[in-house]
């Protein structure tokens, strides 16, 4: 049990990172903050460290600490083993970063964009294209956030703690300090967020394997469990493995927050130094993600509800103090890339869509004061997909949800990148095919889980974007038959170079 | 570095994770108690931090002396 020293430690880790953040504010305060760009992109000042924690961050959220250590403690062929398609995952994030980001990066720097619907609408000449893309991550963020809240929610249950009360709470500690300082406060929070993670996670992961004498010991333990599969995955989920691997990996630098961070770096050759030292994150992810077939081998069975598999288990193993202080690692960790994950969105519903279609004399004080209130209906739109079935049971799978929504817009933002010969048109119609494909197989799969049963549990992200690039694919062929393909955009070339 | 070299160096892990899935789904060998599929992943962890690593100081070195693709 906790004493109330224990829950005295808990809230005052939790309220001294939150108010890290509002200081902030005071963080290389620039001239005018009421700036938009200083607000939401940190005035693209982020060197190489700050970078690492920010990008970093987005790693270390309640899916690595709740999610993925919950589907490795779930039985059947889609737990255990399977939940390590998050390393695969991790493993293909970085090369992604280094070939797109740093040509994201200069031509937002030279032409002030924020958000990647900015870059969409000058590249294809169509603000309607770039509204959609923004509306898109929107979508896709909400149930991404709706995973963070949920997170919370275990580890605030596992202390006992009345949960409506703490996740007002909660709700008002994210928005609140989002508010005030913009991308400022998550980037200097991210740092002590990922220093009292890295602490929390380092011990966890050394203690516990020794405690039970050893990794061969826990493998051999947790694979004597019936129905319970840790070693290896079964054949049959080998198509959902692969795909969910890749398509997470394909989604998430084109979420909002993942790319409103990334425009925080002060130059091209800081995105692509952290691109390389990365990955050393995902060395400490595979061990998270081991903590779940320890709980199995722990308690010789599995658990009944999967995501406390580590609360329960630092629970049981360690002093309820140090407990008191993992717990809060994790809910900073989800409260610091809720609200990241908040601001990149309502900066694309002020840029993309208000200052486009409602009031395009909006002042850069206007925007941000809006920005700062849509923060607010975008996490309580969130709260929405919290009530998912998904929510309650493999939360994994909401995290997967936002990504196959969000790579529907691969080819508008990555392959833009590349080619200045992509028509709005087919990418438009693409979009939606896929964008629709996505939504009606996870109707069919009642938003419990994002692998389709119907073809080798294929991902369903992955079913979506194949047929959209086949949309755009055919759309391109079409218009060069007719001899309509030229350069579209007004952006040249050479503004993807590095700026010296 | 040119650009075709550098598609491929970066495309590599791809490969390995994606469609080497059938290569690594399997239990032995065991290496330090951990099941083949495992540690197979935990190696190409670092293996494809090197290989972005040294795309990094190819391109940076190339840069200090000017080169241009």
């Amino acid at each position: 049990m906790f004493s109330d020293l224990d829950l005295a430690l808990f809230f005052a880790i939790v309220i001294i990172v939150l108010f890290a953040g509002y200081m902030a504010y005071f963080w290389r305060k620039p001239e005018n903050m009421g700036a938009h760009e200083e607000w939401s992109v940190g005035g693209r000042r982020f060197g190489t460290v700050v970078m690492w924690f920010l990008l970093g961050g987005d790693v270390y959220t309640a899916y690595t600490l709740i999610a993925v250590p919950g589907a490795a403690a779930t039985a059947g062929p889609g737990g255990g083993a399977f939940a390590m398609f998050a390393i695969a995952y991790g493993i293909m994030i970085y090369p992604i970063v280094y070939g797109t980001m740093p040509r994201l990066w200069n031509v937002s720097k030279r032409r002030s964009y924020i958000t990647a619907a900015d870059f969409v609408k000058d590249r294809f000449s169509s603000r309607f294209l770039a509204m959609l893309i923004a509306l898109t991550g929107v979508l896709a963020e909400l149930p991404y956030i709706a995973l963070q809240i949920t997170g919370i929610k275990y580890v605030l249950g596992a202390l006992s703690l009345p949960i409506t009360v703490s996740l007002i709470i909660a709700f008002i500690l994210v928005a609140g300090f989002t508010f005030v300082s913009g991308l400022r406060g998550p980037a200097l929070t991210a740092i002590i967020k990922d220093a009292i993670i890295w602490v929390a996670v380092i011990v966890i992961i050394v203690y516990i394997p020794i405690r039970m004498g050893g990794f061969g010991h826990i493998f051999s333990k947790a694979s004597a469990v019936p129905g319970y599969y840790p070693l290896s995955i079964n054949p049959v989920i080998a198509v959902g493995y692969s795909s969910l691997a890749l398509g997470s990996a394909l989604a998430l630098f084109l979420y909002p927050h993942a790319i409103t961070g990334t425009l925080g770096a002060k130059d091209s050759k800081t995105i692509r130094r952290n691109a390389s030292l990365l990955p050393i994150y995902n060395i400490l992810l595979m061990f998270v993600a081991l903590i779940g077939i320890m709980a199995v081998a722990y308690y010789n069975k599995v658990p009944a509800i999967s995501s406390e598999a580590l609360p329960k288990l630092v629970m049981n193993i360690f002093p309820s103090t140090f407990t008191a202080f993992a717990f809060a690692a994790v809910v900073v960790g989800s409260i610091v890339p809720a609200s990241i994950m908040a601001l990149a969105s309502a900066n694309l519903l002020t840029r993309n869509v208000y200052l486009e279609y409602i009031n395009p004399n909006a002042s850069e004080k206007t925007q941000t004061n809006l920005s700062r209130g849509l923060v607010m209906v975008v996490i309580i739109a969130a709260l929405a997909f919290s009530l998912v079935p998904a929510a309650s049971g493999e939360i994994i799978y909401l995290q997967t949800i936002g990504g196959a929504i969000i790579m529907q817009t691969l080819p508008a933002v990555y392959l833009a990148l590349f080619t200045r010969k992509l028509n709005k048109y087919p990418v438009g119609i693409g979009w939606l095919v896929g964008l629709s494909t996505t939504l009606i197989a996870l109707f069919q799969l009642d938003f419990k889980t994002s692998l389709y049963k119907n073809l080798d549990f294929l991902y369903v992200g992955i079913l979506a974007l194949i047929l959209n690039l086949v949309v755009v694919g055919i759309g391109m062929a079409i218009m060069k038959a007719m001899n309509k393909v030229k350069d579209e955009g007004i952006i040249e070339n050479s503004e993807f170079n590095d700026i010296e | 570095m040119n650009w075709l070299l550098k598609f491929i160096v970066l495309a590599i892990p791809y490969f390995f994770m994606v469609l080497g899935i059938g290569i690594y789904m399997r239990v032995k060998p065991e290496l330090g108690g951990f099941p083949f599929f495992y540690w197979y992943q935990l190696v190409w962890i670092f293996i494809a931090a090197a290989l972005t690593f040294s795309v990094y100081s190819i391109e940076n070195a190339e840069k200090k002396k000017g080169v241009t693709h």
